[in-house]
């Protein structure tokens, strides 16, 4: 086959992966712009540029809290389940002891579970410990799901970790909190970015429990908040506020992105060792 | 000053035995080698004695203090790895600095003082601002030597640290190396290697370690000249030694004994008068082999290989053993055609005799003089 052919196909080929993956989110900056009856037609290019949406979503007053308490409660997820992670990948990864590789297994199971199974179970133990209606309740809640994968992720990470760079660090009298904090922990920042980052966009995300949990407009999540975002009347659904609210909760993850894509790179630890 | 003192020490993993029961006696500021084939446990000796390995039974004292439950650095060790083992993200100054700071005692005045002491010995200055990916191997393995220095250790252990290295600069990273232990007279240090030529140009004594077992201890000569044992004959030296399976034809103050392949012989070594018509086994160096006329030797056979090393010729020599040649290395470059018939003569004070065990014969025979032992 020609080359040009070749490439022609290649570039086809990443052009669709390209509009099918970004398409639905360009289709809500569309709607996001566009107010009263306008929303109803359907154009595949800019037409309107009304911001009206937008200012209504912070007027309303609640909105901005909702994103005040959807970045309270991810970033602190992030930090708890990155640091018990962390010294947890530790002991999974470099100390030998009896039932390791069944804790290990333990603790993929736990993820395996549909969140809708556990949902029963966990409102039981949040109201016991009296967290209902409180932004703690779905920070508890969210670690069943970041947990596992951050441990996971770091352990298998940490194990590939040149084992003489740690026992360099015992002769030299380092004990194993520093090894873990001055040692480990400036050569996983690609997998403690990685791990962080998806444990942020996941609690972001998370719809369910926050809906279950939280019952109180005022400390809710922004994804429920946009669900129950309502329009004037009880037949209207505000799709354009709601395309506007999406949008502006979308931002954040993708900044995020951009900022630490430049620490997501691997060959980290080159140097160290011979290789 | 650090006195090492190895007491029956046992190391298994489960139920298999990496160490049997090694005793050893290091004395303070010796360089001492270990030795030895691929696992035979040298590299787990020193572990233990770096306090990175549990030991599973005996003793191992540091000037007369029981060590085994101390960790490295309270044992006041040192180590270089092989992989060089450096902080990747720390530059050199923070790689040799990492030990220093972690005590709380030492101000950082002081810590500046010995990392760039250590960094002058070792001519890495021009480098301590760099990280470890921006250096050469060499550089590396410097950093590495630099970092333990700095902790002033009282015990230095070196594990294969020139084995990554390429051929020209081993030599002179072994020559560094030799130079530092002059330098740290005090220092005790031990070094691992499966290096023959490391051992023998590092060490004031050697120890030769075989499956978890200690073989023989002594100066590079005494393990050259004398060694105790076939394995230890087998192991110095290079070519290894020619072991040939012998018949003792007459025990008494000298031996007569018939080598396979070889004529009748009276070899100056005593042996038991009962041992007549024994087994032995005959060793002979092939640097002390020496070429003479046709059927005068002790040797006679077809020669099979010549390689001409251009200081030395090494000649396989068929004398009748099947695939085992006689191995002669000859000064100088000699011509000698292939499957032409040599026959080889050897001064007879240069054979050793072992037993049917493998046990040397010595007899009364006094040692080697001891001319590499210094003053230790």
């Amino acid at each position: 086959m020609p080359t040009v052919i070749k490439q022609t196909g290649f570039y086809l080929l990443v052009a669709f992966i390209v509009l099918f993956s970004v398409f639905p989110f360009y289709y809500a900056i569309l709607t996001s712009l566009k107010s009263g009856t306008a929303l109803f037609q359907v154009d595949y290019l800019p037409t309107h540029f009304d911001f009206g949406n937008y200012a209504d979503l912070f007027a309303t007053g609640v909105f901005p809290k909702n994103i005040l308490n959807s970045v309270i409660v991810a970033t602190v997820v992030v930090v708890i389940s990155l640091f018990l992670a962390v010294t947890a990948a530790y002991a999974l990864s470099r100390i030998t002891f009896r039932g390791r590789t069944l804790l290990l297994l333990t603790i993929l199971g736990v993820s395996m579970f549909p969140q809708i199974a556990v949902l029963a179970g966990l409102f039981e133990m949040i109201r016991a410990a009296g967290l209902y209606n409180t932004l703690f309740s779905l920070m508890f809640a969210y670690m069943i799901f970041t947990l596992p994968f951050t441990v996971w992720v770091l352990t298998t990470f940490m194990r590939d970790l040149p084992v003489e760079i740690e026992e360099a660090a015992i002769v030299d009298g380092a004990a194993p909190l520093t090894i873990v904090l001055k040692v480990f922990l400036p050569l996983m920042w690609p997998a403690l970015v990685t791990t962080g980052l998806l444990a942020f966009i996941a609690a972001w995300n998370e719809f369910l429990f926050a809906l279950t949990f939280v019952s109180n407009n005022e400390t809710r999540t922004v994804p429920v908040a946009i669900a129950l975002l309502s329009g004037a009347s009880e037949q209207e659904i505000p799709w354009g506020t709601i395309m506007a609210a999406s949008v502006i909760v979308t931002v954040p993850l993708i900044v995020l992105v951009l900022i630490f894509q430049r620490k997501i790179i691997s060959g980290l630890t080159a140097g160290g060792v011979k290789g | 000053m650090a006195h090492l003192k190895l007491t029956n020490i046992k190391k298994s993993y489960g139920s298999v035995k990496v160490l049997h029961d090694i005793n050893l006696d290091i004395r303070s500021g010796e360089f001492v080698v270990f030795v030895g084939p691929s696992g035979c446990g040298k590299s787990t000796l020193l572990r233990v004695i770096a306090g990175l390995e549990d030991i599973t039974g005996g003793t191992f004292q540091i000037d007369g203090q029981v060590v085994n439950a101390l960790t490295p650095k309270a044992r006041g060790v040192a180590m270089v790895f092989q992989s060089y083992a450096l902080y990747p993200h720390m530059t050199v100054y923070d790689n040799m600095a990492f030990g220093l700071r972690l005590d709380k005692g030492s101000s950082s005045s002081e810590v500046d003082r010995r990392v760039r002491e250590a960094a002058a010995i070792l001519q890495i200055e021009p480098y301590l601002d760099r990280l470890p990916k921006a250096l050469s191997g060499g550089q590396r393995q410097r950093v590495a030597i630099g970092r333990a220095i700095t902790r002033d250790p009282k015990v230095f252990l070196f594990d294969e640290p020139l084995s990554n290295l390429d051929a020209a600069l081993r030599v002179a990273t072994r020559i560094e190396i030799a130079r530092l232990h002059e330098r740290m007279a005090d220092t005790t240090m031990i070094y691992v290697t499966h290096d023959q030529v490391e051992a023998m140009t590092l060490a004031d004594r050697i120890v030769v370690l075989n499956s978890g077992h200690v073989e023989q201890v002594g100066s590079p000569m005494e393990l050259y000249n004398d060694p105790d044992n076939l394995f230890v004959a087998r192991f110095i030296g290079s070519p290894s030694m020619n072991i040939l399976p012998a018949r003792i034809e007459a025990a008494g103050a000298e031996t007569a004994v018939v080598p396979e392949g070889g004529r009748r012989i009276v070899v100056p070594v005593p042996t038991p008068s009962g041992s007549s018509s024994s087994a032995a086994h005959l060793g002979v160096r092939p640097e002390s082999l020496e070429l003479v006329d046709e059927g005068q030797g002790l040797f006679t056979g077809r020669v099979t290989l010549v390689e001409s090393l251009g200081e030395v010729t090494l000649v396989y020599i068929d004398i009748g053993r099947g695939d085992e040649p006689l191995v002669a290395k000859l000064p100088g470059e000699v011509r000698l055609a292939r499957d032409s018939t040599v026959s080889l003569s050897v001064d007879v004070s240069a054979l050793r005799l072992f037993d049917g065990s493998g046990r040397a014969l010595r007899g009364d025979r006094a040692r080697e003089p001891e001319l590499m032992r210094n003053a230790g």
